[in-house]
């Protein structure tokens, strides 16, 4: 049997990137929110959700790096170089906040507490701006000859990009305003209905905008969106972000505590899908495929027999720790 | 040497950003272990010392991980943005490596971190354990293949080159266990430990000149001083090992080391002086004669490489690695001295009245870490011009990216290190300036809502409270 190495790899680093951004994505947008939750307590109670997980949430990110360094190594060398200021300021983003999750609560003067909340806040603002700017950046295309970028500085700043990162800033806040709902009670929790709103307006907004632009971006995309047979893939999309949508509101208003995370969830798997059927076979538009840029066979098949197996054990660990610290947070100090 | 181009700034920018990493998962292979033994000790024993301790390390242990994470996110990235052509040409080998840390090692690392970190209540007393002994496993499994991969940029071996100038894996298994693997794990692994025995006898060392009746001060400073005494002897005959395959495999990083322009039989050790790479001589020298051969060779008229057997372009940069090598084996037998003596004072309560030993243990806190970074500054400047030894030169694994880029970008990563180091070893100090206390509280406790309504002493009944109700 002819197994396409190529194919697999580009699915797996897909999971692996969505798991990323799915759950990244409700920690950072977490963070976000510290830009309308001003109190003390309220913001530990908010760092305290995610605590327990947010460095296993980190960890798929690293695997998106290291995975396409060792399956898709040109795409790696060619696409970190031409987003090469919109990574380094994301990294240096989630620097400052991965150390603020310690900092905040052992600075001794309110000053210095206050300085880490900043820094957790701009690291987390920062660090999904840069992303959706990385994802624009790719999915505008990206100039290669002889193996290498060979564009310039800033030609990853456009309109769409900035479109994208900003588009990613109010949907990771999505998720972090869905999050508090699920795993917070009392205020903090209404508080959160409410960003969880507005946020949803604009995100569909975003949504809307940043979809009807891609396909412009390069004809390959528009042939797949509205050309058949890609019609047929590409319309249930739109109806089931309507159906989400709907689920969504319901949900908000009949005071469901896990109902609007899960239809956020599901807008941020839908948008992917679209990305991944604009994309395909793509992997470094608007010139190399997942083929072109694949390793040799030896280095994909390697990591891949350790990665069917180690993936199951890793994602049942993972769901182990999130069921034990399951339930609302600060809570627990009741029943104690 | 040092003129300012792209090259040259983006090696400084991985210097600095490993220099800066690098530090902190030795602090945690380290401190990991330790944390295993002192658990596995009050489960055993039942006695409340281990578990003051547990506690009293696991929120350094908590503050060091988060920021070994941090930077290792950098430099997970930083392979492609500085390095796309070594990442485009070796990526095929190095990035299955590391495919598989990530997926072996820093999952399990990360998932069951929050277990060990804030799972005390949560969980019963076998499965806590086991979240920390998981969590050891992986910073050890980490470590292996991190070291498979760096090992075989040293020793490359189990490939081919195609037409692109890409290596190609043709032997799995001779690529991870390269013919450098088996003395550069152990002792980078050992070396973690020694660091950590260091640290934790220090910090023991300063509450004893404190208070000597201190329990918790007293059981870390004499757990150190054990692991000084077993484990920095075995640390010199793994790095005497090191020395002879680095002969074997790189000699020119070995002519570099010793400062021996010449190539020559029953050669001297030179204990001091200044390679000169420019007049290809070492001056100011103070040499033993001999002794160069015998260590390298164990022969006295063994014969011993110089540098000028090779091209300029091709020489390492002597006058570096001629210190830092010094200041790494300086250290080690320090270390192993500190450890041999202090068996002396192992008698009744000689190791607690001994201040002017605990004087020297606290200066010595950093020795360890020191040391390994000297280590890694020999090993990796001893192996330029190349990122691949022999075969992929470091100008040739650059990325295309213009000067003001390399330059912005380093300057960020100085800014940003300097603040958030500055802060993280000022926490981490002052957490290690209190002594450890009866009923010591563990890092959850930082946290305002898991502390509320609960004290210290509460704290501690919940493992055995949580045992109970098993």
């Amino acid at each position: 049997m002819h197994l396409d190495l190529p194919l697999i790899w580009a699915g797996l680093l897909a999971f692996a990137v969505l798991a990323y951004v799915v759950l990244d994505g409700f920690d950072l947008g977490v963070g976000i929110l510290f830009a309308v939750e001003h109190e003390d307590t309220t913001r530990d109670l908010m760092v305290n959700s995610i605590a327990p997980m947010w460095d296993g949430n980190e960890t798929w990110l690293v695997l998106g790096g290291g995975g396409l360094f060792a399956v898709f190594p040109l795409a790696y060398a060619t696409i970190m170089p031409a987003l090469y200021p919109v990574i380094i300021a994301m990294l240096l983003a989630l620097v400052f906040r991965g150390v603020a999750f310690e900092f905040r609560f052992r600075a001794s003067s309110r000053r210095g507490r206050q300085a880490w909340d900043m820094a957790f806040f701009m690291g987390s603002a920062i660090a999904a701006l840069c992303q959706g700017l990385a994802l624009g950046g790719l999915l505008q295309g990206i100039r290669i000859e002889n193996r290498a970028y060979a564009g310039g500085w800033w030609d990853w700043l456009t309109g769409f990009t900035i479109l994208c990162g900003l588009a990613v800033v109010a949907g990771y806040a999505l998720l972090g305003a869905c999050w508090l709902i699920w795993r917070t009670e009392g205020p903090l929790q209404q508080r959160s209905r409410r960003h969880a709103r507005s946020l949803g307006v604009v995100v569909l907004a975003f949504i809307a905008v940043v979809s009807l632009w891609t396909p412009m971006l390069n004809p390959t995309f528009a042939q797949r969106w509205f050309g058949w047979p890609g019609i047929v893939l590409t319309a249930p999309v739109p109806t089931l972000v309507a159906l989400l949508a709907w689920g969504f509101w319901r949900g908000l208003s009949r005071k469901h505590d896990l109902t609007p995370f899960l239809c956020a969830l599901g807008w941020f798997v839908l948008c992917f899908a679209g990305l991944g059927i604009s994309m395909y076979p793509l992997i470094a538009p608007p010139s190399i495929s997942i083929w072109q840029a694949a390793a040799p066979p030896a280095s994909q098949g390697f990591l891949l027999a350790g990665a069917v197996v180690l993936l199951p054990i890793i994602l049942a660990y993972t769901g182990y720790s999130y069921w034990l610290f399951r339930g609302k947070v600060g809570g627990e100090t009741h029943y104690h | 040497m040092f003129t300012l181009d792209a090259l040259h700034l983006a090696r400084a920018q991985f210097a600095f950003t490993i220099v800066s990493h690098i530090v902190f998962p030795s602090l945690s292979i380290g401190l990991a272990s330790y944390l295993t033994v002192l658990e596995a000790l009050w489960l055993r024993t039942g006695r409340q010392v281990y578990l003051d301790l547990f506690q009293y390390w696991l929120k350094i242990f908590s503050i060091g991980f988060a920021m070994g994470v941090v930077s290792g996110v950098v430099m997970s990235y930083q392979f492609g943005t500085n390095w796309s052509a070594f990442s485009d040409k070796a990526g095929p080998i190095i990035g299955p490596l590391m495919g598989y840390e990530v997926l072996t090692a820093f999952f399990l690392e990360a998932g069951f971190l929050g277990v060990m970190l804030f799972g005390m209540r949560k969980v019963g007393r076998g499965l806590h354990f086991a979240a920390t002994f998981l969590v050891a496993l992986g910073t050890l499994i980490s470590a292996t293949w991190i070291l498979s991969a760096n090992s075989w940029m040293q020793t490359p071996a189990g490939y081919s080159i195609d037409a692109d100038g890409r290596f190609i894996p043709e032997d799995w298994w001779a690529i991870i266990f390269n013919p450098s693997f088996f003395v550069r794990l152990p002792h980078m692994v050992l070396a973690s430990y020694l660091s950590v025995a260091f640290l934790v006898g220090g910090v023991g060392a300063y509450h004893l000149l404190r208070d000597a009746q201190n329990r918790a001060a007293r059981t870390m400073f004499s757990m150190a001083l054990w692991m000084a005494t077993f484990v920095a002897p075995a640390q010199i005959v793994v790095g005497d090992l090191h020395g002879l395959n680095t002969l074997a495999y790189q000699p020119a990083e070995i002519a570099a080391i010793e400062g021996d322009f010449e190539t020559e039989r029953g050669a001297p050790e030179i204990l001091f002086g200044i390679p000169n790479m420019e007049t290809q001589r070492t001056d100011y020298q103070i040499a033993i004669p001999y002794l160069g051969s015998l260590i390298l060779t164990h022969r006295l008229d063994g014969e011993v490489p110089g540098l000028k057997h090779w091209p300029r372009a091709d020489q390492p940069f002597s006058p570096l690695i001629f210190f830092t090598f010094r200041i790494m084996v300086g250290l080690g037998f320090l270390t192993a001295g500190v450890g041999l003596a202090s068996l002396w004072f192992r008698r009744g309560e000689g190791l607690y009245r001994a201040r002017w030993l605990q004087r020297l243990m606290v200066a010595m806190a950093p020795a360890g870490f020191i040391a390994l970074l000297s280590g890694w500054v020999t090993t990796e400047v001893g192996r330029q011009p190349y990122t691949v030894y022999g075969l992929l030169r470091t100008a040739d694994s650059v990325s295309p990216i213009g000067l003001p880029g390399v330059a912005t970008s380093l300057a960020s990563f100085v800014v940003v290190y300097l603040i958030v180091y500055a802060a993280g070893v000022m926490f981490l100090l002052r957490l290690m300036a209190k002594p450890p206390r009866p009923g010591e509280a563990g890092p959850a406790e930082g946290a305002p809502i898991h502390a509320a309504g609960l004290t210290p002493g509460l704290a501690v009944g919940e493992p055995q409270a949580s045992a109970a109700r098993e």
